[in-house]
């Protein structure tokens, strides 16, 4: 029989509307206004590790559309034209393999703070989760949990050690001379799981900045100013205090690209009106990314994500 | 030949690892948000029966193993390779020791087994869960004593050695759990 049925029960989907609510309300009273950027754009985003919905129309035209992985670039075009605090709550498409935690269709909290510190909006992301997850709240640095947990300085190690160490730990079938596939593995099979509770872990290597400003941390490392909360274990928002200069941001398309190339991987357009709106200039803010569906999960202990989406795919 | 991407693992593909056919057991997609995704995937080396955890690149590739199971009656053993014969085709395997293994104590002639092919030939022999064998050797039975619970050895027609109830005698028909190597019961048949 053909399997029909929502992938949730109606109590889980009337807290998951509760809390839909609740979050914009914790915004309206904040003055932080909300914004339903488009979904479906001409060009969509370069990074190496993250891959885009192409919707071709019409139907039989070489031309192609895509869904967009964050609501990033139209806030963005949106702060460069003078907008204040905005929040965007809605759908935003990764395709990526379901799993448990993702589905390649999920809802995406993001919201940008014009003239906030990093620090700032990491404390606004505390209370809003405070209101539904009780808990002392820690801070700390990629460089900490590396030496906490693998006893390694994830900067300073060579491609060879973390590779030594990743055969010690771990029975990886693949090789690579690329030292951040090495540090990811080790982060996500290793050290993530270990982040119990809520943990901010902030200053990633400067090569994992995304579009966060870079900086050089207390012992001379380049690192990125960009912050993961982690709940349970589980990654649930990403912040940044973001790259304002537009050649800096275009260089970093272009490596992304060449990345992608080197990697046989689809390569995107480059989205040119947002580099002409952080051309023509974006105030200094911070911003953060929140999955919606996991921190409800978060919230009702939920395992799956299926178990708190209407249907899963 | 074949392979299949990460994104296709799913538990009972047969893929080839280092060599050795092996069968998924689980696949899990591991992906920190802005970073690489991996597959955290279990297998099982179908030569060996070890179970692995392994751990790929998401988009990396496996070539695809010829294994398939196939039920089949088992003929006879003439010594050194054990006879079946797959009851649609009368096509005839013969599987040696190894492939065997502890499946020989379960097998009496005639029954339906499964057999893993490889490359067409045999690799692994699986014994129906549960099966019926005769006691060829025990100690006398203790009549009457069905309610204390003591077990003793009895030695079955291919050798294995299983407990069975004190009043169980040489030439009883037991049920024997296959996987477990367990007594379950007395057998009519």
């Amino acid at each position: 029989m053909t399997d029909w049925k929502p992938s949730a029960d109606i109590k889980m989907l009337k807290k998951r509307a509760a809390l839909l609510a609740n979050i914009r309300a914790f915004f309206a009273a904040r003055d932080v206004m909300e914004v339903d950027v488009p979904v479906l754009a001409a060009a969509t985003v370069t990074d190496p590790n993250i891959e885009s919905f192409a919707v071709i129309f019409p139907v039989d035209s070489p031309e192609k559309y895509y869904l967009m992985t964050s609501p990033e670039f139209y806030m963005k075009r949106l702060l460069a034209a003078g907008f204040e605090s905005i929040y965007y709550l809605g759908k935003a498409f990764r395709a990526e393999e379901n799993s448990s935690r993702h589905s390649a269709e999920f809802t995406m909290l993001e919201w940008y703070r014009p003239h906030w510190t990093l620090q700032q909006l990491m404390d606004e992301v505390s209370e809003l989760v405070a209101e539904y997850i009780s808990g002392e709240i820690r801070k700390t640095t990629y460089r900490q949990v590396f030496l906490e947990y693998l006893g390694i300085d994830p900067h300073a190690a060579s491609v060879a050690e973390l590779k030594t160490l990743a055969h010690e730990k771990l029975s990886p079938a693949f090789d690579s001379d690329d030292k951040r596939i090495w540090l990811d593995l080790l982060f996500s099979h290793l050290v993530e799981p270990q982040l119990q509770g809520l943990v901010f872990v902030e200053q990633f290597p400067a090569a994992q900045a995304a579009l966060a400003q870079t900086f050089f941390d207390e012992h001379g490392n380049p690192v990125a100013a960009r912050f993961e909360l982690y709940i349970n274990g589980v990654e649930v928002a990403n912040g940044y205090q973001e790259e304002l200069d537009a050649n800096v941001l275009t260089e970093r398309f272009l490596r992304n690209i060449e990345l992608r190339k080197s990697q046989g991987k689809t390569l995107p357009p480059v989205d040119e009106k947002f580099l002409a709106a952080m051309s023509a200039g974006m105030p200094a803010c911070a911003g953060v990314a929140l999955g919606f569906d996991r921190l409800f999960m978060a919230i009702s202990g939920e395992k799956n994500i299926a178990s708190v989406i209407p249907f899963d795919h | 030949m074949a392979s299949y991407s990460t994104s296709e693992f799913k538990g009972g593909l047969k893929v080839m690892l280092d060599g050795d056919p092996c069968s998924i057991l689980d696949n899990e997609n591991v992906k920190p948000g802005k970073g690489q995704a991996f597959s955290r995937t279990r297998l099982k080396n179908l030569k060996t029966g070890r179970v692995l955890e392994k751990t790929f690149k998401s988009n990396d590739t496996l070539e695809s193993a010829d294994v398939a199971d196939r039920d089949m009656q088992y003929l006879y053993n003439d010594g050194e390779y054990w006879h079946f014969m797959e009851p649609d085709t009368f096509d005839q395997y013969q599987a040696d020791k190894n492939a065997v293994g502890d499946a020989a104590l379960w097998m009496k002639e005639e029954d339906i087994c499964m057999v893993t092919l490889y490359n067409g030939a045999p690799l692994a022999v699986t014994p129906p869960n549960h099966v019926v064998m005769e006691v060829m050797e025990t100690d006398p039975g203790l009549r009457g004593d069905t309610a204390t619970g003591g077990t003793k050895p009895a030695t079955l027609a291919t050798g294995a050695v299983v407990r069975v109830p004190l009043f169980m005698n040489v030439g009883d028909l037991i049920k024997i759990d296959t996987r477990t190597g367990e007594y379950l019961g007395r057998s009519k048949e």
